[in-house]
């Protein structure tokens, strides 16, 4: 039984700390919706989540009055639509298209895994359906796109990096109208995981089962408000705070979880410990690092304290739920973080100490506004860092980048919602082009030999 | 199945009346009721059995919130096991 201050402690968390499930993701496999023509194809892609993911809004709803606890979005993430496509690369618009209308009719904000994995290579109908996707983000709404191009075990496709800076760059132009806002749904990826239930990277991977039910938690409030009540705590201490928080946090997510699963008529698959942070006073990861000790995100110091953070909330999580997955870690996107975004117009955090961050946390270069006038090889050179540090590392590694069309460094940009504001931060300016036109494959590091 | 109706806000005469007979008149059973005044915050904690309830408990839940609306009060109705999964191992 529970007592009287830990009712109150869960509704404090919940009213004032912004606790929330930030996310209830149903994964479904296309495979089943492969036909003998591309139109043939969207069409049962088309019945196929509209069928399976009808109550999902219903559900959510219904779960979040019973248990009290806010759930922020309905989510659906496909098989990637360039192995369901591969027949008919041209025309994967249309499938594309489908899943759009498909979001729209279910009403759900995102739906992800308009994705091709050539983290080895890449076959002729991959680099056709890769050509394509600035095409389709900047003619649909709410499709999520991602490429994978490395990995711990593959090395790193260079090839493909080389292309995926033309395709943020394309698809920035494609969408200048607004920004550039096409590149907010777009991630590149090394060590891309299946289950992610997150935005804009989920996909559903192909070792998945047909329906399956993930769940992202979030909670950076609650982190910070636990760690206020202890100011002069050393950071043994604070870890063990954090540890317990992510405790709790995960434990109502395992809850709706499992939940969603039985009432949506889907396997339970995993709970993403993910701190997600959102534009909102009280919700910001770079808050806690600065309760830590900081005076502000990305000074001297900050690798060091999200590491800590990073890695308590993955142990608090783990004990919580009986599958943690995803990428479960802290998230550091700029634009969506108000600390983030407060350090950024001062000029305190740069994309230099963002990379570095990102060897210690999940996941990486996040919605970050880079000036328009970035060359393409540039931006592959910023993906092939991350892209190392991930390969390395054996973690999950991403550059989400919109370099908007037209502004440049003291200029700014605002996407709403979610995705925020953010300075156009500056990146640096000289030329990395021989080195990515070289091309070829950077070879699997040498630990990955482990048989 | 249980249920903790949290009711919060400045402490009036006649809550706990206003809040009981509302969750009688809806089949709710109290089976446990806690109170506590911090100054003149009033913060009281009830847990209900809601197996006889003719409504969905998410309904149920939404006109708490409008009778807390209406009496000034913070009123709030959640399943109990977010509060086991939370609060126990």
């Amino acid at each position: 039984m529970f007592n009287k201050v830990e009712v109150l402690e869960t509704i404090d968390m919940i009213e004032r700390e912004h606790l929330d499930i930030r996310t209830i993701t149903m994964g479904i496999s296309l495979f089943p919706c492969i036909g003998a023509t591309a139109e043939k194809t969207a069409q049962n892609v088309y019945e196929t989540v509209c069928r399976k993911a009808k109550n999902i809004v219903k559900v959510a709803q219904q779960l979040s009055g019973e248990y009290g606890i806010p759930i922020v979005n309905k989510r659906v993430s496909v098989t990637p639509v360039s192995l369901i496509a591969a027949p008919f690369p041209e025309k994967a618009g249309l499938i594309g298209k489908a899943l759009d209308k498909a979001a729209k009719e279910l009403g759900i904000d995102f739906l992800g895994g308009y994705s091709a994995l050539v983290h080895k290579g890449t076959a002729d109908y991959e680099k056709i359906f890769i050509e394509g996707i600035p095409e389709l983000l900047a003619s649909t709404e709410r499709i999520c796109s991602s490429v994978n191009i490395g990995s711990s075990k593959s090395g790193i496709n260079m090839d493909a990096v080389k292309l995926m800076g033309e395709v943020v760059k394309k698809t920035a132009e494609l969408t200048k109208d607004q920004d550039g806002l096409g590149c907010a749904k777009l991630v590149v990826f090394a060590n891309a995981v299946e289950d992610n239930p997150f935005m804009a990277g989920a996909f559903h991977g192909v070792g998945e089962s047909g329906t399956v039910i993930n769940v992202g938690v979030s909670g950076p409030g609650v982190v910070k408000h636990a760690l206020e009540n202890i100011p002069d705590a050393n950071l043994t201490d604070a870890a063990e705070t954090i540890k317990k928080t992510a405790f709790k946090i995960t434990r109502a997510g395992q809850l709706i979880a499992k939940e969603a699963a039985k009432r949506l008529n889907a396997e339970f698959g995993i709970v993403d410990l993910s701190l997600a942070p959102t534009p909102v006073m009280g919700d910001s990861v770079a808050h806690i690092l600065e309760e830590l000790g900081l005076e502000c995100v990305g000074g001297h110091g900050t690798t060091a304290a999200l590491a800590m953070l990073n890695d308590a909330v993955k142990k608090g999580g783990v004990m919580a739920s009986s599958h943690v997955g995803g990428l479960s870690g802290a998230f550091i996107p700029v634009s969506e973080d108000i600390g983030m975004i407060q350090a950024a117009e001062r000029g305190l955090l740069n994309i230099d100490k963002l990379e570095a961050m990102t060897a210690v946390c999940s996941v990486g270069l996040d919605m970050i506004a880079i000036p328009g006038k970035t060359p393409a090889t540039t931006i592959s050179a910023i993906i092939a860092d991350e892209a190392a540090i991930g390969m390395i590392n054996n973690k999950t590694t991403a550059v989400r980048v919109i370099p908007v069309p037209g502004k440049d460094v003291g200029d700014s940009v605002e996407f709403g919602g979610l995705l925020g504001r953010a300075p156009i931060m500056p990146v640096n300016t000289t030329d990395s082009s021989r080195f990515i036109l070289r091309g070829g494959r950077i070879p699997a590091p040498i630990h990955s030999n482990k048989n | 199945m249980r249920a903790v109706v949290t009711v919060t806000g400045k402490d009036k005469i006649g809550i706990i009346a206003k809040v009981s007979s509302f969750l009688a008149e809806k089949g709710v059973n109290v089976e446990d009721i806690s109170q506590t005044l911090l100054q003149d915050y009033f913060a009281m904690i009830m847990l209900v059995d809601v197996s006889e309830l003719k409504m969905e408990l998410s309904e149920l839940a939404k006109e708490c919130e409008e009778l807390g609306r209406k009496i000034g009060m913070s009123i709030r109705m959640q399943h109990e096991a977010i509060f086991n999964a939370m609060h126990n191992i």
